[in-house]
């Protein structure tokens, strides 16, 4: 006896609002950003077939390469200080009493600044000529200039962003702290571990989950910053700090290169997926790990 | 291994205005198998965590083998503790997990290898000896935590907080013979805490009766079950619990529902509450003989019936055994011998003779 499964299809209309939102906000600008990046025009809104053309000029230019090169430098960077740096700060913040709100909402503040203020603020605070930290360094016969040496340059963006942005990690990494259960703590003090030990084998298993998230986020804002590179270095000195963003709008904006704009927009974004697949794959491994060996969690 | 001393021991938690250890007194020998029996929130875990030296209490002392440990860190006082959710190290394998507490007091590494193979074929574990610690039931995981203290020979003791809360009923039996071989086998003073009667009394040597903070009577499961102390433990203890009926006191005499009860000693406290005390299972239905009663339910549990009624205002029950026939307007008779006398929920006297009153 077979039974004929009945199917509804009518949800299918429940979900076209969300559809239609999706295709409008995401899907149709990213199809005319595909249709630029194969065509290209002189004007009066006439398109000619250029095929990978487009692709091949980017992907072979030593210009992108470059940008390229300090993006992944500066995403890099960003996550080896922001990490292990929130993770301490979340560590050492108190689990209970009046300390923890003040912490709080202290380490909100930062995040709450627009970034093209936070660029601003920065942008003033490292000036030699009225900055607090650039006058502060000057008086103290330290050589300092964001805006004509590169080193300087590099500093300042990646301490801003530090400033700005440590703080989601550090949020991050408590609510994975403050999720353990006290027993485990009991425990490891009666199997008598050391510190590290706690940190090895119970804290930072437990956080894991709440870490890939900050990782993923941290990288893949730190890899599209624009607003407060443009707003502090405008992408200078030369172009030490012009990241794949500024380069992409002024390719797009400033030269009106429509076609090459296009190809490295689907090129930055295909890059961005890859390296976000990379390490969610990396740090999940373990949990796959886990499936295919044994029954899995129960 | 250690005998275990509190001296007057005492805990208030700082923000609580009560004590939620109340003033005690306790000696536990050397190798005897403890159970901590009472009620949620009657300060069983309070204790074994001053115990174990994750809590410090407010006042008294904690000697191990007539050493003091009060001030001693949990590490220090070398106990291993099983709690009520099992803590397992989730990255590390099973014998990982085993060699941890060794690896951390640095223990050669061939001696690691030895204990842990022990533990491994003691609690079954072997085969899953090198998968990871999450992927178990939470009974293996259990078995993990317990094992933990087990590869420490040296430990002094093993403290257990409700450890079988999250096991499945028939997996709860077979841990329970477990431990009650490895303690019969290396005789480690064990402590177990728990608020279900069947595991304290199954486990233990002797069961310690907690209520409201306070230690009210130690004893073995026959003791607990023949002379409580206290009210609470005659009603804690048993299924259903010990019948508590207010009465009068006249001289050597129990006068309960105009029915006298010889007692065995005279007493005399004009301002006590007296009650008496009278286990379900000491009680004799008939048609005609003692004390009339008003049945309200009859509840069949399957070997036995519970028959529940009242007399003279107080709830009382009766066992009855699965075929025997209840009468129809039925009369309660007491064993006059196992009937205890209560003043201020504290006993006092016993019943004397050998008749059915």
């Amino acid at each position: 006896m077979s039974i004929q499964k009945v199917q509804n299809n009518k949800a299918w209309f429940m979900v076209l609002p969300v559809l239609i939102l999706v295709a409008i906000s995401a899907i149709i600008p990213l199809m005319t950003v595909v249709n630029y990046s194969v065509q290209d025009t002189f004007g009066n809104n006439e398109f000619f077939w250029v095929g990978t053309e487009w692709f091949q000029e980017i992907l072979s230019s030593e210009r992108f390469h470059n940008a390229l090169l300090r993006t992944l430098l500066f995403s890099g960077l960003i996550l080896a200080i922001e990490i292990p740096l929130g993770i301490l700060i979340a560590l050492a913040m108190p689990k209970r009493g009046w300390g923890v709100s003040v912490c709080l909402v202290l380490m909100a503040l930062p995040l709450l600044i627009p970034w093209n203020v936070v660029g601003t603020i920065w942008q003033v605070f490292g000036r030699v000529d009225i900055g607090l930290l650039g006058h502060g360094l000057a008086s103290l016969g330290i050589d300092y200039n964001y805006t004509q040496n590169n080193l300087d340059a590099w500093l300042t963006l990646i301490l801003m962003d530090v400033w700005h942005w440590t703080s989601l990690v550090v949020l991050l990494c408590y609510s994975g702290l403050v999720s353990i259960p006290e027993v485990y703590y009991q425990a490891a003090r009666i199997d008598g571990a050391s510190r590290w030990a706690v940190f090895r084998f119970i804290q930072l298993p437990k956080i894991k989950r709440v870490l890939l998230i900050a990782v993923l986020l941290r990288f893949m804002d730190s890899f599209m910053i624009y607003t407060e590179p443009f707003v502090v270095t405008g992408g200078g000195p030369g172009n030490i700090t012009t990241f794949l963003s500024i380069d992409l709008v002024q390719m797009a904006v400033g030269q009106f290169d429509l076609g090459p704009a296009a190809a490295m927009s689907l090129i930055y974004f295909l890059i961005i997926l890859l390296v976000c697949w990379i390490f969610y794959t990396v740090m999940t491994s373990y949990d796959n790990d886990e499936q295919t060996n044994g029954p899995g969690p129960q | 291994m250690a005998s275990i001393q509190l001296q007057s021991l005492a805990h208030r938690y700082p923000s609580a205005p009560d004590y939620a250890l109340n003033s005690m007194q306790q000696s536990w020998s050397d190798g005897g198998a403890y159970a901590l029996l009472g009620p949620s929130g009657c300060g069983k875990t309070t204790l074994l965590n001053i115990i174990s030296g994750l809590l410090r209490p407010s006042e008294g002392r904690v000697l191990f083998d007539d050493i003091d440990v009060t001030d001693l860190t949990t590490e220090q006082r070398n106990i291993a503790q099983v709690f009520q959710f099992p803590v397992v190290y989730d990255t590390m394998t099973v014998a990982d997990n085993l060699a941890f507490p060794l690896r951390n007091r640095g223990i050669a590494k061939n001696e690691i290898e030895k204990r842990v193979a022990d533990v491994l074929q003691m609690l079954d574990l072997q085969e899953r000896a090198n998968d990871r610690a999450r992927s178990l039931t939470a009974d293996d995981k259990q078995k993990i935590s317990l094992g933990r203290g087990l590869v420490r020979t040296d430990v002094q003791a093993i403290l257990f907080d409700e450890p079988l809360t999250v096991i499945d009923p028939h997996l709860k039996w077979q841990l329970r013979t477990e431990l009650k071989k490895i303690h019969q086998r290396f005789q480690h003073t064990m402590i177990y805490v728990t608020h279900d009667q069947t595991e304290a009394l199954t486990f233990a040597d002797q069961v310690i009766v907690m209520y409201e903070g306070a230690v009210v009577q130690i004893g073995t499961p026959q003791q607990l079950f023949e002379t409580p102390e206290h009210t609470f433990v005659g009603k804690f203890i048993g299924s259903p619990g010990m019948n508590v009926l207010p009465c009068e006191v006249d001289g050597s005499e129990a006068v309960f529902a105009g029915k006298k009860f010889p007692l065995n000693i005279a007493v005399d406290d004009p301002t006590a509450r007296f009650e008496l005390g009278i286990r379900p299972e000491h009680i004799k239905l008939s048609s005609s003989e003692g004390l009339p009663l008003t049945v309200t339910a009859l509840e069949d549990v399957g070997r036995h019936i519970i028959v529940r009624g009242e007399i003279a205002g107080a709830a009382l029950c009766a066992l009855v055994e699965d075929g025997v026939a209840i009468p129809e307007n039925p009369c309660v008779s007491f064993d006059s011998a196992r009937i205890n006398l209560y003043a201020d929920d504290y006993r006092v006297a016993s019943g004397r003779g050998d008749q059915t009153i």
